[in-house]
């Protein structure tokens, strides 16, 4: 799997979307995203990239689109 | 209830639009109130903004009954409370009223006062609140608080949290959330500034205001505490802070360790406390000096309050280390439930003694520590919810066999159809208005039971 697929894979494993609606994702745009189910996306990205996300890309990473930008940081190629 | 004139030109509440005085919080309270005109029942759809405290702030102090919602209250909840309860208005963000058919009559604050055709039900003379048991699973059950229990738990609040006028304490609950409510009662009382934010703790707006206002304090459930950990919060810089208090629910012992490491290492003061919507709000607190070398424990019970544990033949257990049900006694225990219009007309029907429900003992300094339940319900996130109720829910809508069991923060439903996982588990957190992660649903061919039909929970709390 590439690492889009995975970065995909955590947000539909998350918040049980369909692929067609990843793009348009933010936060509290479904019910599923919201705190909690924020919490778990940041907890399915740090074990399958294996790293340690700081305090405010953990808040920052509010869509979908923005969350590929933060890994970046983290040498996570999206 | 409050002496909003002791304060009058200070601040009592700051929100992302405006900032309100003590006198005009009361006078906008007292003009809202004349537009009631009289003693009725208001339902208040709740959000944290200072519109939402005039109208529940107004409301108290004039004898004006509120029932405290969530503004996103499940529809068909709310039109079940309504039919059932017969409010003479409700008072709600106006950017919402288009969702209602009602008039809207008076608006302040960006909030408006919608007045409903329904004849009001007799309500009892000390009838002063009504709050859902949280989280409720579409049960219309309300908890009947009084005047008295309001200002004899907010009393008790104010003096063993020690708040005074200084505090500023940032909102991180609903106010329809009895906890969430209590840190607004208290403050209140004590001339504090309420900081009203609509933001959560994962939003970088609620940490730009929590900064530029200079917080003082926040509650959190569990999960709250769980979160902050994550964002990590023992490395952020929040040099106005002094206060954390947890309720909700039971922190995990070693959570409570970490916090309380951490307040005293930085000169704050971390609380444990425990409480219930039939207890108005709190019934022990752990004091803070004892947090670390009692951490895992309730604590005692609040001034003015008495704890105690029985055991099964509803004996007193004085000997430690022994599991009894804790029963509370105090001012603060709740008139009672109400089902029905009809039920707003009663009087005490707790006299002062509430059974929680929780299993508890004590240790031999004194304190309390929760060990289990009495009843089959979990605490999801600081709710409530009935693991009878669930299963009720689920077999009315779905017409399959079901049954619910679990840990707080997660429930495990079980169901006999492997084509409605998705369904049922969508179905449910809509009806609770809590995450889908929360409700684990699985698929199984029979429901154990007993020979009698009794459904064998035990069997599946082994699966689980």
């Amino acid at each position: 799997m590439t690492n889009l697929q995975k970065y995909a894979q955590a947000f539909i494993t998350c918040f049980g979307v369909t692929e067609d609606k990843l793009a348009e994702l933010t936060y509290q745009s479904i019910s599923e995203w919201d705190s909690v189910g924020h919490m778990g996306l940041i907890a399915e990205l740090e074990d399958i990239f294996e790293i340690m996300m700081d305090t405010d890309d953990i808040i920052d990473l509010s869509s979908f689109e923005k969350g590929k930008e933060i890994l970046k940081k983290y040498d996570v190629e999206i | 209830m409050w002496k909003f004139s002791d304060y009058a030109d200070s601040c009592a509440a700051v929100d992302e639009l405006r900032n309100i005085s003590y006198s005009e919080l009361e006078n906008a309270g007292d003009t809202l109130a004349k537009v009631v005109g009289g003693r009725a029942l208001v339902f208040c759809l709740c959000r944290n903004t200072i519109g939402s405290l005039i109208g529940y702030t107004g409301f108290i102090n004039n004898g004006i009954v509120p029932l405290l919602l969530d503004e996103g209250i499940d529809k068909e909840l709310l039109s079940v409370l309504t039919d059932t309860y017969k409010p003479m208005y409700l008072w709600m963000a106006s950017e919402i009223v288009t969702e209602f058919k009602f008039k809207v009559t008076y608006q302040t604050h960006g909030f408006s006062l919608l007045k409903t055709d329904f004849d009001q039900f007799p309500m009892y003379e000390n009838l002063a609140l009504l709050l859902t048991t949280s989280g409720s699973t579409g049960s219309p059950k309300l908890v009947r608080q009084s005047y008295k229990n309001i200002l004899s738990n907010t009393q008790s609040i104010v003096e063993y949290l020690e708040i005074d006028y200084t505090e500023r304490p940032i909102t991180t609950l609903p106010m329809n959330y009895t906890y969430g409510l209590s840190i607004i009662n208290s403050h209140l009382f004590a001339g504090g500034c309420i900081l009203m934010t609509t933001k959560g703790i994962l939003q970088r707006e609620f940490w730009q205001f929590f900064k530029e206002n200079k917080a003082t304090s926040f509650g959190g459930i569990p999960y709250t505490y769980e979160m902050l950990k994550k964002l990590r919060f023992f490395k952020m810089d929040l040099p106005t802070l002094r206060t954390m208090t947890q309720a909700g629910g039971k922190l995990s012992p070693e959570l409570h360790r970490e916090y309380a490491m951490y307040a005293k290492e930085h000169g704050k003061r971390f609380y444990v406390m425990y409480g219930q919507t039939e207890a108005t709000a709190r019934m022990s607190y752990l004091p803070y000096k004892q947090s670390l070398n009692k951490y895992g424990s309730i604590g005692i019970s609040i001034p003015g309050g008495t704890l105690t544990l029985i055991d099964v033949n509803g004996n007193e257990i004085i000997e430690p280390e022994i599991i009894g049900e804790l029963v509370y006694c105090g001012d603060n225990v709740t008139l009672g439930y109400a089902e029905r219009g009809n039920d707003l007309i009663k009087r005490d029907e707790f006299n002062g003694v509430l059974h929680t429900g929780d299993m508890a003992k004590l240790d031999r300094d004194g304190f309390y520590y929760i060990v289990g339940r009495k009843k089959r319900f979990l605490k999801i996130f600081g709710n409530r919810v009935n693991l009878d109720e669930a299963e009720r829910l689920i077999k009315t809508e779905f017409d399959v066999e079901c049954c619910c069991v679990g840990i707080d923060d997660k429930m495990s439903i079980y169901i006999t159809s492997d084509s409605l996982l998705r369904d049922v588990k969508l179905f449910i957190a809509k009806k609770t208005g809590l995450n889908p992660s929360s409700f684990e649903v699985k698929f199984i061919k029979e429901i154990p039971k007993n020979e009698a039909g009794k459904t064998l929970y035990s069997a599946l709390e082994g699966l689980a």
